[in-house]
């Protein structure tokens, strides 16, 4: 444990900028020369890590590609899994047509009109261990910011008496937290804010633009630090990323540009 | 020698009688009787558009001024009724354009409305005063013009749920300047913006409107001029209520809010932000109905607003309310006399999202002593909450619970719902509406049979075992006048051994059930004042048709109009003769 903190220690959080700055360099298609415009998949993760970690590079590779393939499948009760989708009957429930299409975007010929006048982006929101789920009109927020001020109430509505103990708010930027996160000493940082796009992956929440985000989130599951690890959606080093992102974001008002790692 | 009143004070006495039920008894004391009741009959109901003819309903009442009249079957909301199956009201528009020229009222429920109709009504009834189409379809906005610019006394324009083909929202703008009536607009299920200059023109000029019910595309930020012109208004239907939270748009919003000192109704708020909602607290205390269904708002800011109304009586709301949510209104809205709540997410299929439960109904049932009228979907059910609700609410005249899993047992037990379904039949006397859902066996009908004696309407989905059901409740319930099923293993036995009953109810649907064509033509020859009305959408050609064959969806009703000349080629009459029937 201890050679491994020592191996987080020594990341230089300005390194990690730079590295930014050398993906968007390789251009909008990516590391592996697909067209993933803004998406950062696992292969690039661990493309990544292996760039900045010196040791048990090829262990995290193959962990990541095996449990990319397992994670949309993972047995857990909690996890918000693929189910074979069953034969919708006619008629039922017994909702009428304008009930039915009050959670749905509405289909328009021009998405940007439609998203001016409403339409609720409504994602479900669930953490590990609550009992229920949420939902979050991702629209209210206009930045990753407020959307993870929103997740943490959400968070200590759902953990209140449990180790909440800290009153005090949460800072995701906070970096000495961050390495406290990674020691696995603060127990309220256990949780991690993933998403799972358009295309059925599961990312982590704050890679891409935040408007890029809200086109292509469509669900949002608060994952045990550890769970997210073990899944190899993150690693304890990307999780860093993430958070310097975030402010990186707010600081940059990137728009546009590709963000892959 | 028979003394009598006078005919003028029998008139008088019969005007005191508003219900059809008693104005129909009075017309069979004696023909004089019957003769007084027809020329002073003012208002006519018509339950089944193709029930009667239009001629036979002008012959027997000619001085009508207001109509009420119904076209397709119930279950046409869930689209279980294919397209062009009929309910058009043409003929009946024809019909009293000639012979009510003082005709004052239309109100038309589930039919096929053209603009040639509504250009009709315009042009035909001077003293026209109040068009209300709910869940119709069939015309476009340019026919509202032809209303909106014709029919200078016209009170209430009510497009409730109506499918409208909207080209613009110009046609507001129809309303002549001189025009001054309004009463009560609802324009809710409209898409398109209507003019916003000409809608505050119209309210600031209206000064006895009364209920407005606008629609999405109206902006948060000019409801409150429109308020401001109107602030005798008693029901308030908002559009879209979000925005980004501006300072100015909300403490103008609020003050117009609370000049609003008539307000008993609210509805709207479609895409509803918390930031916004504190502008009608004001209001709150005096709010009777509240229509959240659109919103999707969750709490805790749903549960606060509900809860500020102290005084509410009718509340619909999404599953979003929750069981929390509903424990709040228990407590806060003591006089509630109907709850409905509406799922958010009808086709998921994550069990995971268990917020709202039988438990929150049951909540309500002993919180709120004046509830009368549930419509409630949710997810899981036990006979032990059913039980309780009903031990807790013998005054429900309507329960409607929709347990959105079909086939779904008590999840503690894992047994029928006959139980608790029997409960509610067995408490609740008054019983008059009641819907079916989860698992229910042929038991479940002997308990309505046997108790739901004033039970009107049954709407049963995914249940039964046998005919036996069927046969119970057809024989059992006095009162039946409409049964709607699906999904069940009912077939010719029950159907035939009660074919009288069903002339004495106005309706029965039967789809995916296991009715022979063999049988449907034997109801027919036995009944000839029923209509028999297969609909059968498989290409296949009537005749060729073995007598054994299951029909697809059956719709019975009792008519003395004869079949109906309208059909679609996929509906087929069993009164027409076939040539060749095989026993």
């Amino acid at each position: 444990m201890a050679a491994e903190s020592g191996k987080f220690r020594t990341i230089d959080f300005e390194e990690t900028e730079l590295r930014l700055g050398l993906t968007t360099s390789k251009g909008i298609n990516g590391i592996n020369g697909k067209s993933n415009y803004g998406k950062r998949g696992f292969q690039e993760d661990t493309v990544d890590l292996k760039l900045n970690l010196s040791s048990s590079q090829g262990s995290t590779v193959d962990e990541a590609q095996r449990t990319k393939e397992t994670a949309p499948v993972a047995p857990s009760k909690t996890d918000p899994a693929k189910r074979p989708a069953k034969a919708q009957v006619v008629g039922w429930p017994p909702v009428r047509s304008f009930q039915k299409n009050l959670t749905a975007v509405k289909p328009a010929s021009n998405e940007e009109a439609d998203r001016a006048v409403g339409g609720a982006a409504l994602v479900k929101v669930s953490m590990d261990g609550a009992p229920y789920l949420r939902k979050v009109d991702l629209k209210q927020y206009r930045n990753y910011q407020e959307l993870s001020g929103a997740l943490e109430n959400m968070l200590r509505s759902f953990t209140t008496g449990s180790g909440g103990s800290q009153g005090s708010t949460k800072d995701f930027t906070n970096e000495s937290r961050l390495i406290d996160l990674l020691n696995g000493s603060e127990s309220e940082f256990d949780y991690v804010p993933t998403y799972e796009d358009k295309d059925g992956d599961w990312m982590l929440v704050g890679d891409v633009p935040w408007q890029m985000f809200i086109e292509s989130c469509k669900r949002l599951r608060i994952m045990k630090g550890s769970e997210a690890i073990g899944l190899g959606i993150i690693h304890q080093i990307s999780w860093i990323h993430s958070i310097i992102l975030l402010d990186y974001f707010d600081r940059c008002s990137i728009k546009n540009g590709c963000v892959c790692m | 020698m028979a003394y009598s009143f006078p005919e003028e004070v029998l008139e008088h006495v019969f005007s005191f009688l508003h219900s059809d039920r008693d104005r129909n008894a009075v017309s069979l004391v004696c023909k004089s009787w019957y003769e007084i009741d027809r020329w002073s009959r003012r208002r006519v109901f018509i339950g089944n558009c193709y029930a009667i003819s239009p001629r036979a309903v002008i012959r027997r009442f000619p001085e009508v001024r207001s109509i009420k009249i119904k076209g397709k079957p119930h279950f046409a909301d869930f689209n279980l009724v294919p397209d062009g199956w009929g309910g058009y009201v043409f003929p009946w528009i024809t019909a009293m354009a000639s012979s009510y020229p003082w005709l004052e009222e239309i109100h038309l429920k589930r039919m096929v409305v053209t603009n040639a109709c509504l250009e009709l009504i315009a042009k035909s009834f001077k003293n026209f005063r109040v068009l209300v189409l709910s869940t119709c379809e069939g015309f476009s906005t340019d026919g509202l013009a032809s209303i909106a610019a014709n029919c200078r006394n016209l009170r209430e324009l009510d497009l409730r749920d109506s499918e409208v083909d909207d080209l613009s929202g110009h046609w507001l703008s129809h309303f002549p300047d001189s025009y001054t009536s309004l009463v009560s607009l609802n324009i809710s299920c409209l898409g398109s913006e209507v003019s916003f200059s000409a809608l505050e023109r119209l309210v600031s000029r209206c000064p006895n409107l009364r209920s407005l019910s606008l629609n999405r595309a109206v902006p948060i930020d000019r409801i409150a001029c429109l308020l401001r012109q109107a602030p005798q208004l008693v029901e308030l239907g908002t559009g879209a209520y979000n925005a980004e939270l501006r300072p100015d748009v909300f403490s103008s919003l609020s003050g117009a809010f609370s000049c609003l000192k008539e307000l008993r109704s609210l509805s709207g708020f479609w895409d509803a932000v918390p930031a916004y909602i504190p502008a009608v607290y004001s209001v709150c205390s005096g709010i009777t109905s509240l229509n959240l269904s659109y919103t999707t708002m969750q709490n805790p800011d749903l549960t606060k607003l509900v809860s500020q109304c102290p005084n509410l009586q009718q509340l619909w709301v999404l599953d979003y309310i929750e069981d929390c949510g509903l424990e709040a209104v228990a407590a806060s809205c003591k006089d509630l006399r109907e709850l409905r709540v509406f799922p958010s997410d009808p086709y998921e299929e994550d069990e995971f999202d268990i917020a709202l439960t039988e438990r929150g109904l049951v909540s309500v049932s002993e919180g709120c002593t004046n509830l009368q009228s549930v419509l409630y979907f949710c997810r899981q059910m036990s006979n032990a909450a059913l039980i309780s609700i009903a031990q807790n609410r013998p005054n429900l005249t309507r329960f409607r619970l929709c347990i959105i899993e079909p086939r779904s047992p008590d999840y503690l037990t894992l047994q029928p719902l006959d139980a608790g379904f029997g409960a509610i039949v067995e408490h609740c006397k008054g019983l008059r509406r009641l819907s079916l859902s989860g698992l229910l066996t042929d038991r479940v009908f002997e308990y309505i049979g046997t108790h739901a004696k004033k039970l009107e309407m049954l709407s049963v989905a995914f249940a039964g075992e046998s005919d036996l059901g069927l046969h119970l409740v057809l024989s059992g319930c006095e009162s039946l006048r409409k049964l709607e099923i699906r999904d069940c293993p009912f077939g010719d036995k029950a159907l035939l051994a009660n074919a009288e009953k069903l002339e004495t109810m106005r309706s029965l649907w039967m789809s995916s059930c296991s009715v022979s064509f063999g049988a449907c033509k034997l109801l027919c020859r036995r009944m000839p004042r029923l209509n028999v009305e297969v609909i059968d959408e498989t290409s296949e050609v009537a005749e060729s048709r073995p007598e054994s064959f299951t029909v697809q969806k059956l719709y019975i009703y009792r008519s003395v109009a004869g079949p109906r000349l309208d059909m679609p080629d996929y509906v087929l009459s069993m009164g027409e003769e076939s040539p060749d029937l095989i026993g």
